[in-house]
C-alpha cells in the first residue's frame, strides 16, 4: 500500500518534471518568436540597415541571400532557433566580435551587483517585513509601507545619480562610477570575472576593498527597489499567518512569542517568500540595465543601452534574449521550488 | 472544602467597532472545580470569547475586564504575557474547533505534540519521543509511529481532533477547555472525540469546560451548565435539572429540540421578545 | 423635499442603470474620501491634468525659451527650481513635462487595458483549448523582462514618443488578460449569462455587454496600480533617449541632460525626478485607495 503510494508520488513528480520542462521550452521558443519578430520583421528592411542606402542592386542582392531573407519566414525563424541553440547570435557591429562572447565578458559584472543587491533586500527586507507585520499599526509599520510605496514610485536611475551626488560627491563615503579604480583595471586575473572573488584568490585585499566600495552603492540602490517589494509582501504573508488559528494554537501550548511569530508563522510562509525573491532577482537582472548606465557599470545592461543607442541590433537581440531567458529560468525555477518544497503539495 | 480551581467575577469582553465599543461578554460570573461544566449558547453568545480570555487570547484592540479572575490562587489579570506563557499549555489548556485550521500545516503531528511538552518540560529527544507515542495512543490511535510522522492534511478530521486532545493534554494540565471540540466533525465520530476528552479528564481528575451550542451533547457530558446568550450568563443549573430549566430562552432551546419517537410537524422557533431586556440591541 | 439626493443615490432598489451607476460611484467616493492617503492621490493626480491642461496659463517661462545669460542658475525667486544648461526655467518646463507624462499613461491605458480584457474575456467565457492558447501567449509575455522587451521593440521600430507608447503598451496589457479571464471565469456559468444565451444572444454581446463591464472594477484598480510602473518606464526610455526627443521636456529626458551637471548643479537632474515620484506615488496611493474599496481580495497580488 505505502509503496504504491510512494511510487505514484515519484511518478507524478517525474511526470510534473516533464511537463515543467515543456513549459520552460515552450516559453523560450515564445522568447525567440518575439526576439525574431523584433529583429526581422518590425525593421522596415533589415538587410538596408546592414548595407546601408548606398549600396548597389547587386550587394543588396547579395546580402539579401547571404542573410537568408529570401526563404519563407517559417524557414528563417527555425535557422534563427537552430543559431541560437547552437550558440551563435551573430556579430556586434560595435564590437566587431561575437555577440556570445561580449555576453560571457559582461555577465559576470551583472551577476554580482545584481547577487550583493538581493542580499541586501532579503536580508534587511525579510525581518522588516516580520517586523511590520507583528507590530502592525506601529511606527515601523508606517516606514515600511512609505518604504514600499517609494519602491513603486522612484525611478532607479534618479535614485543612483542622487547617490551618487551624495555619498560619492558629497560625502565621499563610497568610490565613484565604474566597477574599480582604473589603475587597479586588469591587475587581477579574471578567473569567474567576478572582482570580488577574482581579488580574493589572488590575495589582492586592496583590490577586494576597492571592489567593495565601487559595488556598494550601486547594490544598495538595487537592492533597496527589492527590499521595498520583499519587505511588503513579506508583511502581507504574515499578517495572513499572524491570524490563522494555528497560531493561536501554538500560543494556547505556552509557545514563546519569538517561537510563534518564526516557527509557527514564519516557517509556512518561507516558501512563497523563496518565489517572491526569485522574482525580485529576476527583475534586478532588469533593473540593473538603467543602474549600470548610471554608474558606467560594464555588465549586461550597459552592453545593452549602448548597442541601442548605436542601433546594434544583434548585440540587442543577443542581450534581450540572455536576460529573458534568466528571467523566464528564475521564474519557473522557483514556481517548481515551491511544489517541491511545500508538504501540501507533496 | 477545597478553593475552586478558578473563580470569575463580571467578566467583560469589550471591542471596538465603527459604531462604538461592543460588549461580546457582559458580567459573566462562574466558579469551577474539578468538575466538569458545560457553556451553551448560539453562535455569536459570546461564549468562545469567555474560553478564551481565560487564557487571556483575546489580542487589541479587544478588551477583558473583570473584577475577579482567579486561577489556583493565581490572580490571571496580575500575570504579565511572560507569566501567563507559562501557564498556558501547562496549567491551562484549550482544544480549538477544527483540527483543518488549528494544526500547523507544515509541522508534523509528532512535532506539534512534542513542541507542546518541550516547551514546559525540556527534556532528551528520545524520552520526548516515547512521551508522545505514549499519549497518541492514549488517543486511540492506532500505529502512533506512523501517525507522528504525517502532516495534518494527511489525517482525518476525527484524527486531527484526536490529535489536537493528545498535543493539549501532554503537559498535564489541571484545566481543560474545549471550544466546540467535535461541530467540525463527522456526527459519527463526535461521541469517540469527547469519550477520549471525559476519559482523561476524569482519569486525571481536571477540570473541564466544554463549549458547545449543542444543549444534549453538554447535557450528556457535563455535571453543570450555563446559558449564555447575547453576552450574559441567562441559566445556570445542574445538568440533571436541566428540563426544569426556569429562563425561557432556555426553554426555548430545550423546546427546539428534536425527540425520539415526537409527533411535531415542525419544530418552534425561538420567541426572542420574552428575554429581551433593555440592555440588548 | 421627502427624497433627497442622497436618498435617491443610495437607493437599495435603483430604478434604472443610471441610478445604479450613480449610486456605485457615489458610494466608491464616498468610501474614498475616508481613506486619507487615498485623497491625496486623487488630488495629485486632479492637480497633474489641471497642470497639463493648463500648463501654458500656469508656467512662468516657455518650456523651450532659451536664455543663455542666464545658463544653469540655482533655484531663486524668479525660478524656482532653477534653470538648465541652456537657460530654461525648468520649474515651467516641468509643468510642460506632464502634458506629455500625461499622454503617455492615457495612451499607454487606453491601447493595453482594452486589449488584456477582450483577450481575457474571450479566453475565460469560451474555456477550452481557445483558452488554453490564448493563456499559453499571455503567460509568455508574462513571463518576459517588461522593461528589456519595450527597449527591444523600441530599439526596432525607432526612438519617440509613439513608438515609446506602442512599446509599453505591448508588455503591459498579459496582467489585465489575466485579470479578465479570473473575473470571467468566475460568473461565467451564473444564471444570469444562461439567461442571455437562452434569449439567443450571439457571444459577441454577451462578452461585450455582460461580461466585460463586470471585469472593469478589478481592471480600473490594476491600471491605477501599474501607472506608476508605466510612468517609471516611460521616463525610463526618455532617460535612456529612446523615449521623448529633445527639446520635449520629458521628465526622465529632462534627468538625462541634467547628469552631466549633477555634481555641481543638483537641481537639473534632480526637479523632474521628483515630479516623477510624486505623480508615481499618486497613482500608488489612488490605486490602493481603489482596491481597498472595489477589490479587497486582491490585497496580496502583485
Amino acid at each position: 500500500m505505502r509503496i504504491s503510494a510512494a511510487t505514484g508520488r515519484i511518478l507524478g513528480r517525474l511526470g510534473g518534471a516533464a511537463r515543467f520542462a515543456a513549459v520552460v521550452a515552450f516559453t523560450f521558443l515564445g522568447l525567440l518568436a518575439i526576439t525574431f519578430f523584433i529583429g526581422r520583421v518590425v525593421p522596415i528592411d533589415p538587410v538596408l540597415s546592414v548595407v546601408g542606402d548606398r549600396a548597389t542592386n547587386e550587394v543588396y542582392e547579395a546580402a539579401r541571400k547571404a542573410m537568408g531573407l529570401d526563404r519563407p519566414l517559417v524557414v528563417q525563424f527555425f535557422a534563427y532557433v537552430w543559431d541560437v541553440l547552437t550558440g551563435d547570435l551573430g556579430q556586434s557591429i560595435s564590437t566587431g566580435r561575437p555577440v556570445v562572447q561580449d555576453l560571457i565578458r559582461v555577465f559576470p559584472a551583472t551577476l554580482e551587483m545584481a547577487t550583493i543587491g538581493i542580499l541586501i533586500g532579503v536580508l534587511l527586507g525579510v525581518p522588516m517585513g516580520v517586523t511590520a507585520a507583528t507590530r502592525q499599526g506601529s511606527f515601523s509599520d508606517q516606514i515600511i509601507r512609505v518604504l514600499g510605496l517609494l519602491g513603486y514610485s522612484v525611478p532607479a536611475f534618479w535614485l543612483g545619480l542622487v547617490g551618487l551626488a551624495v555619498f560619492y560627491a558629497g560625502l565621499g563615503w563610497v568610490a565613484g562610477p565604474g566597477r574599480i579604480d582604473f589603475f587597479y583595471d586588469g591587475m587581477v586575473d579574471p578567473v569567474t570575472g567576478l572582482y570580488l572573488v577574482d581579488s580574493l584568490i589572488a590575495g589582492e585585499t586592496e583590490i577586494f576593498w576597492n571592489a567593495v566600495s565601487h559595488l556598494l552603492l550601486p547594490s544598495f540602490i538595487l537592492g533597496f527597489f527589492s527590499l521595498a517589494y520583499i519587505a511588503r509582501m513579506t508583511r502581507s504573508f504574515m499578517l495572513d499567518q499572524l491570524s490563522q488559528e494555528y497560531v493561536t494554537t501554538a500560543r494556547v501550548k505556552g509557545v514563546p512569542e519569538w517561537k510563534v511569530v518564526w516557527r509557527h508563522a514564519f516557517y509556512p510562509i518561507r516558501i512563497q517568500l523563496i518565489t517572491v525573491i526569485g522574482l525580485s532577482y529576476a527583475s534586478l537582472l532588469e533593473g540593473s540595465v538603467m543602474i549600470e548606465t548610471v554608474f558606467s557599470w560594464p555588465g549586461i545592461g550597459n552592453y545593452l543601452t549602448t548597442a541601442l543607442l548605436n542601433a546594434d541590433m544583434n548585440a540587442v537581440l543577443g542581450a534581450t534574449l540572455v536576460i529573458g531567458a534568466v528571467f523566464i529560468f528564475i521564474n519557473k525555477m522557483s514556481d517548481v521550488l515551491y511544489r517541491i518544497l511545500d508538504p501540501r503539495a507533496r | 472544602m477545597t478553593r475552586p480551581l478558578l473563580e470569575i467575577e463580571n467578566l467583560t469582553v469589550t471591542f471596538p467597532t465603527a459604531q462604538g465599543p461592543i460588549e461580546v461578554v457582559r458580567n459573566v460570573s462562574f466558579t469551577l472545580g474539578r468538575e466538569r461544566l458545560g457553556i451553551v449558547g448560539e453562535s455569536g453568545s459570546g461564549k468562545s470569547m469567555t474560553g478564551r480570555s481565560i487564557l487571556k487570547l483575546i489580542r487589541p484592540p479587544g478588551r477583558v475586564t473583570a473584577d475577579r479572575m482567579v486561577f489556583d490562587g493565581i490572580d490571571l489579570a496580575a500575570q504579565s504575557d511572560r507569566q501567563m506563557r507559562h501557564l498556558r499549555g501547562a496549567r491551562i489548556s484549550m482544544i480549538m474547533q477544527d483540527p483543518k485550521f488549528s494544526l500547523n500545516p507544515v509541522m508534523t503531528v509528532g512535532a506539534q505534540i512534542g513542541e507542546a511538552l518541550q516547551t514546559h518540560r525540556p527534556m532528551a529527544r528520545s524520552e520526548l519521543q516515547a512521551r508522545v507515542l505514549a499519549m497518541l495512543e492514549a488517543v486511540r490511535i492506532d500505529g502512533p509511529e506512523r501517525v507522528a510522522g504525517l502532516y495534518p492534511h494527511q489525517i482525518s478530521g476525527g484524527m486531527g481532533q484526536r490529535v489536537m486532545i493528545a498535543m493539549m493534554l501532554i503537559p498535564e494540565p489541571d484545566l481543560l477547555i474545549a471550544d466546540e471540540p467535535t461541530s467540525a466533525l463527522d456526527v459519527s465520530v463526535q461521541a469517540q472525540v469527547l469519550d477520549i476528552i471525559e476519559e482523561l479528564v476524569s482519569g486525571k481528575g481536571m477540570g473541564l469546560i466544554l463549549i458547545s451550542h449543542d444543549l444534549n451533547l453538554v447535557a450528556r457530558y457535563c455535571d453543570r451548565i450555563l446559558v449564555m446568550n447575547s453576552g450574559e450568563v441567562v441559566e445556570e443549573c445542574v445538568a440533571s435539572e436541566l428540563a426544569n430549566a426556569t429562563h425561557p430562552y432556555t426553554r426555548g432551546l430545550l423546546a427546539a429540540m428534536p425527540r425520539m419517537n415526537e409527533d411535531r410537524e415542525e419544530l418552534p422557533v425561538l420567541d426572542r421578545s420574552s428575554w429581551a431586556t433593555g440592555a440588548g440591541t | 423635499m421627502a427624497v433627497t439626493y442622497r436618498d435617491w443615490l443610495l437607493d437599495d432598489s435603483p430604478s434604472s442603470r443610471l441610478q445604479a451607476g450613480l449610486g456605485r460611484s457615489y458610494r466608491v467616493s464616498m468610501a474614498l474620501a475616508r481613506n486619507p492617503l487615498a485623497v491625496a492621490g486623487a488630488l495629485i493626480i486632479l492637480t497633474l491634468i489641471l497642470m497639463a491642461a493648463f500648463a501654458p496659463w500656469i508656467a512662468p517661462y516657455s518650456a523651450t525659451g532659451q536664455d543663455l545669460t542666464n545658463r544653469l542658475m540655482p533655484p531663486s525667486a524668479q525660478h524656482w527650481m532653477g534653470t538648465d544648461e541652456l537657460g530654461r526655467d525648468i520649474f515651467s518646463r516641468i509643468i510642460h513635462g506632464s502634458r506629455i507624462t500625461l499622454m503617455i499613461v492615457t495612451m499607454v491605458a487606453l491601447i493595453s487595458a482594452p486589449i488584456g480584457l477582450v483577450v481575457g474575456a474571450v479566453s475565460g467565457y469560451f474555456g477550452g483549448s481557445t483558452d488554453r492558447i490564448m493563456m499559453g501567449l499571455t503567460d509568455i509575455f508574462l513571463s518576459m523582462p517588461k522593461l528589456i522587451l519595450a527597449l527591444a521593440f523600441v530599439a526596432a521600430l525607432g526612438p519617440g514618443i509613439e513608438n515609446a507608447i506602442i512599446a509599453i503598451a505591448i508588455t503591459a496589457w498579459p496582467v489585465y488578460a489575466r485579470i479578465a479571464r479570473a473575473e470571467t471565469m468566475t460568473f461565467r456559468d451564473a444564471e444570469f449569462i444562461a439567461a442571455v444565451q437562452l434569449q439567443g444572444a450571439s457571444s459577441t454581446r454577451i462578452i461585450l455587454r455582460h461580461v466585460l463591464p463586470l471585469c472593469a472594477s478589478s481592471t480600473i484598480v490594476r491600471v491605477t496600480l501599474d501607472m506608476a510602473g508605466i510612468i517609471l518606464t516611460a521616463a525610463g526610455l526618455g532617460f535612456l533617449g529612446l523615449g521623448a526627443q529633445p527639446p520635449l521636456p520629458e521628465w526622465g529626458a529632462m534627468i538625462s541632460r541634467g547628469r552631466n551637471f549633477i555634481l555641481d548643479q543638483w537641481w537639473v537632474a534632480t526637479m523632474p525626478g521628483f515630479a516623477i515620484i510624486l505623480v508615481s506615488l499618486g497613482f500608488c496611493f489612488l490605486g490602493d485607495g481603489l482596491r481597498d474599496v472595489l477589490d479587497p481580495k486582491q490585497e496580496n497580488k502583485q
